[in-house]
């Protein structure tokens, strides 16, 4: 499984995310590679990723997509972040 | 997971904004006094901000101000300034913000691990309460982490 996070600039929020994610994930003992980009090369690098992590702002750039869109509202909550990606998938 | 340097120099206490953009050329002029930053590094994170949103603001309180490796970073470090009145960015959920971090990072490569390093001291949740109520360089170096 592969899961994107997606920010501005590809380094600093989108890797505080994926850091954070992974934490998460191995807590839930869920086997996931977790790639930061940046919203230019969102087409491309997820276009084999089941979900989408992000920021409200860039939902609408993100657009159509198979993947998941998932808002984070705190990247330093991984409380948030566990119901989210456990609501996602499982 | 080394933390970028946090020098003093990179501290500013209790400063005075008028809005989200001279917050955050606060947070790159010291990146600029501590020399891993140019003065136009500033530019380039107010720029980030107009093209995308305040994604920035990426918990309630605080704004990660940051940009790509490029021409205005001189190498990696972090800058800490705390708001004497707090400043709105426009974000949905974590306005209003009292502290700006400024991440400057020379190489794409590298960034991981420093903000696997900040990740680290923001999961506790009073750090960002913490740092807006510290009054002293010393007393941020402290909930930063930075070694003595």
């Amino acid at each position: 499984m592969k899961i994107v996070t997606i920010c501005g600039a590809g380094i600093g929020s989108s890797g505080i995310l994926k850091v954070n994610a992974e934490r998460v994930l191995r807590k839930l003992d869920l086997d996931a590679t977790v790639v930061a980009a940046d919203i230019s090369s969102v087409k491309d690098v997820a276009a084999d990723a089941q979900v989408i992590l992000t920021s409200p702002e860039f939902v609408e750039t993100i657009g159509k997509t198979f993947a998941d869109v998932i808002v984070i509202e705190n990247y330093f909550d991984t409380e948030e972040l566990t119901q989210k990606l456990r609501a996602a998938l499982e | 997971m080394t933390l970028p340097p946090l020098p003093e120099s990179a501290i500013v206490i209790g400063a005075h904004a008028a809005d989200w953009r001279a917050a955050v050329t606060l947070a790159g002029d010291a990146l600029a006094a501590s020399g891993v930053a140019r003065p136009e590094y500033s530019r380039e994170m107010i720029r980030m901000i107009e093209e995308h949103g305040p994604y920035v603001v990426i918990a309630p309180g605080l704004a990660l101000a940051h940009a790509r490796p490029g021409p205005e970073v001189l190498g990696d470090g972090l800058s800490v300034v705390t708001l004497a009145e707090p400043v709105s960015f426009g974000h949905p959920y974590n306005d209003p913000v009292s502290v700006i971090l400024g991440l400057a990072i020379l190489t794409a490569d590298r960034h991981l691990a420093a903000v696997a390093a900040v990740a680290n001291i923001f999961n506790d949740s009073t750090a960002i309460a913490d740092l807006a109520a510290a009054t002293t360089a010393a007393e941020v170096q402290q909930i930063m982490r930075v070694p003595a």
